[in-house]
């Protein structure tokens, strides 16, 4: 329970994706669950598709035809709370924030965490991308299989 | 003896932010600073801040102090004076300071306590043990010295703070076995939990510390389950094997000054603990001082920011040196300041300003 162990029920978690038919193409996943004083997320996507308003305690919304899932409001998240998610096939394909050393290449494969921190899934790094503009919060795009499309949420490295 | 227009007395991010209003007056302001450093918390704090652009959100802590100093730095009538510790303050507006082993005297027509806030501590058996640090100490550590405060760790509290120093201390190599919480929920932002919560670290609601263990420095500690009574349920005893015990139970104002020179003071819980009774421009029952910021109640920097700019404007005012958009820019923080507390986690201020205004005060300005 999110009050209690900071774990969101599936139900919370399911709110927050669109239809599997619009995941053909990369939308956020807004997981804000909470009334708190915040819009970074509103005022930094390009095509004006999270609104929250001008009582920023709003929750966002995502308005998921103009998302195109560029994933610039997932490192903008004060919160490290949104997530980029795509179905291509048998494969889920995600944009993750990650400000840990060491860092992920491409190619490699790391393990695959749902939201309680248990590994679910082998997660092959398939881009990262770290520009001034992140200001140290590396966007990360992994696959892993879709049937883990509701429960991925992070990767951590297999040699720790 | 120095005379200034305003004496600030901290130089974090609420003292700062008022001395860049007070000096778009015209005002000469001295700041005084405890430690070596201005940015007083935000130079410690790594995670991007919430809020809107007017908080400088999606900003990383370090950078809003860097900020915050540029704005003041083209300003010729602004003296800034570290490693000086305010050590009285007297009712004819008289501040004295040691610095640098000098014990020096200044005088301004003004004052605004800046002052802060301290951390609360916790009673439990052998908590003088080493290893057993506050949060802000482990981040001073951390990150502003590069220093790791150990390698096994146990937070005690579930506060914002609690769960941003968890995520730095993981971020630093640190292995975090649990975040300890004696209420029943989760304190801080959700969002700062689920942060934690993902790399399997286990948040333990309605859990609390029973002693620390150990014979020269902290080796382990005994964890207890408490009921909705807050009480110990016997048999719940769980020993975890740490050599760091980080403690975040909460801060409370810095009232030692404000309550020296005679200010009337009033404890208000919702606010942290003893603050000084204030009008709607933030000046005490001492005409001539102003306070804002955590000493004035604990809050996020980035209300400690609002409170700043707001104060400035009010003393410039006082000061018969009105800013040149008094009017303007008074509103814009004061509607930035109602809207950052107008979610549930500004409710708490919210309830303590409103019995802190129930104190029978009559301020005249």
């Amino acid at each position: 329970m999110l009050n209690r162990n900071g774990v969101p029920s599936l139900e919370q978690i399911l709110s927050r994706f669109p239809k599997s038919a619009s995941l053909t193409r990369p939308k956020a996943i807004l997981e804000c669950y909470e009334d708190i004083p915040c819009n970074p997320c509103e005022t930094s996507c390009p095509f004006d598709a999270i609104n929250i308003g001008s009582n920023i305690n709003t929750q966002p919304k995502l308005d998921v035809e103009a998302c195109t899932g560029c994933g610039i409001c997932v490192t903008s998240c004060p919160g490290l709370a949104i997530i980029v998610a795509q179905i291509k096939g048998q494969e889920a394909i995600f944009k993750i924030p990650y400000e840990f050393i060491p860092y992920p290449n491409k190619d490699e494969i790391w393990h695959g965490l749902n939201r309680k921190g248990d590994v679910i899934c082998d997660a092959k790094i398939e881009h990262v991308s770290l520009n001034k503009k992140q200001d140290h919060t590396m966007l990360v795009t992994v696959s892993v299989p879709v049937i883990h499309l509701h429960e991925f949420v992070t990767i951590r490295s297999k040699h720790e | 003896m120095i005379h200034k227009d305003l004496i600030i007395i901290g130089g974090g991010p609420s003292g700062l932010s008022a001395a860049k209003t007070a000096l778009e007056s015209g005002i000469s302001v001295l700041i005084l600073e405890r430690s070596n450093h201005l940015g007083g918390q935000l130079v410690k704090q790594t995670h991007k801040f919430f809020g809107s652009k007017e908080q400088y959100a999606k900003t990383r802590g370090y950078d809003i102090a860097q900020k915050l100093l540029l704005d003041l730095k083209h300003f010729e009538n602004l003296t800034i004076k570290t490693e000086s510790t305010v050590v009285g303050l007297y009712s004819d507006n008289v501040v004295t300071v040691l610095s640098a082993d000098k014990y020096e005297r200044y005088q301004a027509k003004a004052i605004i306590v800046a002052a802060g806030a301290s951390e609360k501590f916790l009673a439990f058996e052998n908590n003088d043990l080493p290893g057993i640090y506050g949060a802000g100490a482990i981040q001073t550590l951390m990150n502003l010295y590069g220093v790791l405060p150990g390698k096994e760790a146990v937070m005690v509290g579930s506060g914002n703070i609690g769960l941003i120093v968890s995520y730095q201390l993981i971020q630093a190599g640190v292995k975090v076995k649990a975040i300890i919480e004696a209420s029943s929920k989760i304190g801080g932002y959700k969002v700062h939990a689920s942060k934690i919560a993902r790399l399997g670290i286990p948040i333990l609601t309605s859990t609390t510390i029973k002693k620390a263990i150990g014979e020269t420095k902290l080796e382990s500690i005994e964890i207890v389950l408490l009921d909705e009574n807050w009480k110990e349920i016997e048999g719940t005893s769980k020993n975890i094997k740490v050599d760091t015990l980080c403690i975040s139970v909460g801060l409370t104002p810095m009232h030692q000054l404000i309550s020296m020179i005679g200010a009337e003071m009033k404890f208000v819980s919702e606010l942290g603990g003893f603050v000084p009774i204030i009008n709607e421009h933030h000046q005490t029952s001492i005409n001539s001082v102003f306070i804002c910021g955590d000493a004035i109640g604990i809050e996020e920097a980035s209300s400690a920011m609002m409170e700043g700019y707001l104060t400035g404007l009010y003393v410039s005012k006082y000061l018969k040196h009105e800013h040149p958009e008094y009017e303007k820019e008074t509103i814009k923080y004061e509607k930035q300041l109602s809207m950052l507390r107008d979610g549930p986690f500004g409710s708490k201020t919210k309830v303590g300003l409103q019995k802190l205004k129930e104190g029978n005060l009559h301020v005249e300005s």
